[in-house]
């Protein structure tokens, strides 16, 4: 590959969201160089689908409000299995990383006194999410895209050359990593645009590529996400955990057609939406489980008066963690108690005036309207659970986000542990300024650390890497099955993906059907290989949906794989044959990796990260209760506890 | 309900290409791009074309539909007669890349050259005070989805490809009034850089801009014209300024 095209860069970043982006910016103001990869054109990152806000306990709207809740909100939303160090860390640090974003240049939603204001989310005990109407995630895009440019005119105004140290290569996809040894390399790939590779050389690699649920029929999730960071991880000898633990977003629009799986906001609730089913019951009273039980009104009166006094009554149970709400809704369309379509109804329109409606949820008027011809300020609409995060991911170190390779860094989606088994709503927006930043620090530790030494990649590797990607050119069919059978459509073969994964890797899990699963994803696994593309290299669709399709099929493996193995139902993992949560499941993440020098996953268990005694002191014994176990309840007693000693309250 | 629609597609490259003509089944409820995707995973694999969000909020799927520029996503078929052929062509005011996917980066190259938010000094993280009457008017500029739309239409580039050295168009001229409204934007030249930098002089207010602006930003009214009235009296008159800092137009 001597005509390669080739860069030279401290940093590599792919993925151009949110966390990519504010990773870039941070090692680039610790001057480092940094190219920023981006699979679309710059600005079109799935973050700009965000719609309900930052979750930050700045306490704007309530002054309780403090890091030590936001922590407790957020462990307890991801049943316990969250890393708690990084649970901590974001808690700590996203209201400094939200004010930051002021200074770049963005504009939120104000209170009455001139600060941000906060919204009411799901999970969230006090109003904490600092907003932008419901575009926050656009804000959020424009202000980094704009920060970006802001930092090239700086460089542009020292050495005469806007890209002399940060660049963007938009419409620019990863197909590999290479290492030198143990050690990350650079990243292969290539221009969508015209087809041609080209190799990035870098010690350190900021894996920011978002989620994986094109994997899924229905899908809040843009083309983009099909879990590229997850296998390229996979595959340079990093592992991933907790794949089992997706999120369904409950209410996802689902008529007509063509607009089943976008997003409805969960401010919809927030700001007072009711869920209702065919008998018109607001079904959600019915569905508080008892580790929630305390926290929520019984009573539609008192669910009601807390829009208006939340001192002194619970929030409805519409507010629930979204897996509590995407189960409920599951379970009373099943009970044949759904709407025509097969969801629930959403009714927004009985506690706000149109006028309110407009204000405080422009989007989702307007794209009922435009998009479905329903009118939300007059009418309910349906909704139902729809595809929208992996919590799983990338294993970090909590404080670097550096992986197992030596150079290898993920943040946002991609990587694994802060949500544990469920993510609150808001608190994605947050992990990614606030792990954004900790990796843009951690690439930047690490370079400044190698000295001169930079690794190389080998010929070979980029040899290889460049077959691999030129595969579905020549797939012949014949050849590979022995068959006279046309080769395979790659669109075919991921639209039979979608319904395997959509059918037996679902909301709802059984053994029978994750091994079923299994088996079919071996078969689509052939097929991809014998997927074919027609036409050239210059930005053909087919071709990169046939190389995208690879990483899907490792990352629904790693998925099934994990969802088989844990006999358990926790938050974003529901095994109706084993319906109940269990607090020996509680300590254990599952580790996807591929066994050293094969193609072959394993799986094995590893103890989840012990949460420090001053930090389980923030919850009541009575509620540590449903979620520890026996011996470890024990510990906490003993009078040698450190828990019963005074802790750490930063 | 389903029915075979015709399409006239623009397949090509930067070397040329012309209408092909397509049959595609059209459900009940879909938008043009469903019926984009369904040509390509059946007839037209390697169809270029550019979509992200398909909800009408990342302004990637933008083409000119029977000749007027709209996003695909946003494009009910319901609006079409089902016997009526149906054009879609890639955005005419920039270079094709291929098919429907056209090379955009005029508007990145205009999006650099504008002074970037000038903090205010002396206030740090989390002290910014702003009421939300006064964040409203550049919030709304904000809302721009960057499909670049508007600057397709708009003429002064459209017909005219030696006018886009001087002109950033609608996108970046609203870009200049979303800072000089930001209640904390210590710079005061947004409205003198309109002027000399951006070509806010070519614009004759048609309001082209506005029409296809599919976040409804009244580009022309709220922006274009407030900042072309500044430019004319600034200068000599700081009041005015001020007082464009004050008040919004609704229409």
């Amino acid at each position: 590959m001597s005509t390669l095209e080739k860069h030279s860069y401290d940093v590599i970043v792919i993925g151009a969201g949110g966390a990519g982006l504010r990773a870039a910016i941070e090692a680039r103001e610790q001057g480092l160089s940094v190219a920023i990869l981006c699979k679309s054109l710059f600005g079109k990152a799935h973050t700009v689908m965000a719609e309900g806000g930052i979750a930050a306990s700045m306490g704007n709207v309530n002054s309780k409000d403090c890091w030590q809740v936001h922590f407790a909100d957020s462990l307890r939303g991801g049943k316990f299995l969250n890393n708690p160090r990084m649970v901590e860390l974001h808690a700590k640090e996203a209201a400094d990383r939200v004010w930051e974003l002021e200074t770049y240049g963005a504009l939120f939603d104000r209170t009455k006194d001139g600060k941000i204001s906060q919204r009411n989310f799901g999970g969230h005990e006090y109003p904490r999410l600092a907003h932008v109407g419901d575009r926050t995630g656009l804000e959020l895009i424009r202000t980094f895209q704009q920060k970006i440019v802001s930092l090239q005119q700086d460089d542009f105004a020292e050495f005469g050359d806007h890209e002399a140290r940060l660049k963007v290569f938009a419409e620019m996809t990863v197909t590999e990593l290479v290492k030198d040894g143990d050690a990350i390399a650079g990243a292969f790939g290539y221009y969508r645009e015209t087809g041609a590779f080209v190799l990035f050389e870098a010690p350190a690699v900021i894996l920011a590529t978002g989620g994986i649920g094109k994997s899924f029929k229905v899908t809040s999730n843009s083309w983009e996400y099909t879990g590229d960071g997850h296998a390229l991880a996979l595959r340079a000898g990093a592992n991933l955990i907790n794949m089992e633990f997706v999120q369904f977003h409950p209410t996802g629009m689902i008529w007509p057609p063509s607009v089943k799986g976008i997003l409805v906001t969960e401010s919809v609730r927030g700001d007072g939406g009711i869920l209702t089913n065919s008998e018109g019951k607001r079904f959600m009273f019915d569905y508080v489980p008892d580790v929630f039980i305390d926290q929520y009104a019984k009573t539609e009166a008192e669910g009601d008066r807390w829009y208006e006094d939340q001192e002194n009554n619970k929030r409805p149970p519409e507010l629930l963690p979204r897996d509590e709400v995407a189960r409920a809704i599951n379970s009373e369309v099943k009970a044949g108690r759904g709407s025509p379509h097969g969801g629930v109804f959403l009714d927004v329109s009985t506690r706000l005036s149109p006028e309110v409606i407009k204000r405080k949820l422009p989007s989702m008027y307007t794209q009922f309207l435009e998009l479905a011809d329903v009118d939300i300020t007059a009418t309910p609409f349906e909704v139902g659970p729809t595809c929208h995060y992996v919590m799983g991911g990338v294993e970090v170190d909590a404080d670097t986000e550096e992986t197992c390779v030596p150079g290898l860094f993920a943040c946002g989606e991609v990587s694994g542990g802060m949500h544990g088994a469920n993510r609150l709503g808001g608190n994605s927006l947050s992990d990614l300024l606030v792990f954004g930043m900790r990796a843009g620090t951690g690439a930047a530790e690490y370079v400044r650390g190698l000295g001169d030494k930079r690794p190389a990649a080998s010929e070979a590797d980029l040899e290889a890497a460049g077959k691999a990607a030129l595969a579905p050119f020549h797939a012949d069919a014949q050849a590979r099955t022995g068959t006279t059978a046309a080769p395979e459509n790659p669109y075919t073969v991921h639209t039979d993906l979608q319904q395997v994964m959509s059918d037996l890797v679902g909301i709802i899990r059984r053994e029978s059907e994750l091994t079923e699963a299994l088996d079919k994803l071996q078969v689509l696994r052939v097929r991809a290989d014998d997927a074919a593309v027609e036409g050239h290299r210059q930005f053909n669709p087919g071709w990169h949906l046939a190389l995208d399709l690879r990483n899907m099929l490792d990352v629904s493996e790693c998925l099934a794989k994990s969802a088989l193995e844990r006999h358990e139902s926790r938050g974003g993992h529901t095994r109706e044959d084993y319906p109940t949560m269990d607090p020996n499941w509680r300590g254990v993440n599952l580790v996807c990796r591929l066994i050293p020098g094969t193609d072959t996953m394993e799986l094995i268990h590893r103890p989840v990260p012990t949460i420090r005694p001053d930090l389980l002191a923030l919850f009541d014994r009575h509620e540590l209760e449903k979620y520890l176990t026996a011996p470890e309840l024990a510990v906490l007693d003993s009078p040698q506890s450190p828990s019963s000693v005074e802790g750490e309250q930063a | 309900m389903s029915h075979q629609a015709e399409f006239k597609v623009w397949r090509g490259d930067s070397d040329g290409g012309d209408l092909k003509d397509y049959t595609v089944e059209v459900n009940d409820g879909e938008v043009l791009l469903d019926v984009i995707h369904r040509l390509q995973a059946t007839q037209a694999p390697d169809l270029g074309v550019r979509w992200n969000c398909k909800a009408g909020k990342c302004g990637s799927c933008s083409a000119e539909v029977n000749g007027k520029p709209s996003l695909m996503c946003m494009t009910r078929m319901n609006t079409f007669d089902p016997n009526e052929t149906v054009s879609v062509t890639p955005l005419r005011a920039f270079p094709v890349i291929r098919d429907l996917v056209t090379d955009v980066s005029f508007n990145y190259e205009k999006a650099r050259q504008i002074p970037a938010f000038s903090p205010p000094e002396g206030v740090g993280p989390g002290e910014y005070r702003m009421q939300q009457v006064d964040v409203e008017r550049s919030q709304e500029f904000r809302k721009c989805i960057e499909c670049f739309l508007c600057q397709d239409v708009c003429h002064v580039v459209r017909d005219h490809d030696d006018n886009k050295q001087a002109f950033a168009g609608p996108r970046f001229l609203i870009r200049a009034a979303e800072l000089d409204m930001h209640p904390l934007d210590s710079r005061t030249d947004r409205a003198v850089f309109a002027r000399d930098e951006q070509g806010i002089g070519l614009c004759n207010i048609t309001k082209c801009c506005t029409e296809v602006c599919p976040e409804h930003i009244k580009i022309t009214d709220n922006a274009i014209i407030p900042m072309k009235e500044r430019v004319v009296d600034k200068k000599y008159d700081p009041l005015v300024w001020l007082g464009s800092k004050i008040g919004i137009r609704h229409d």
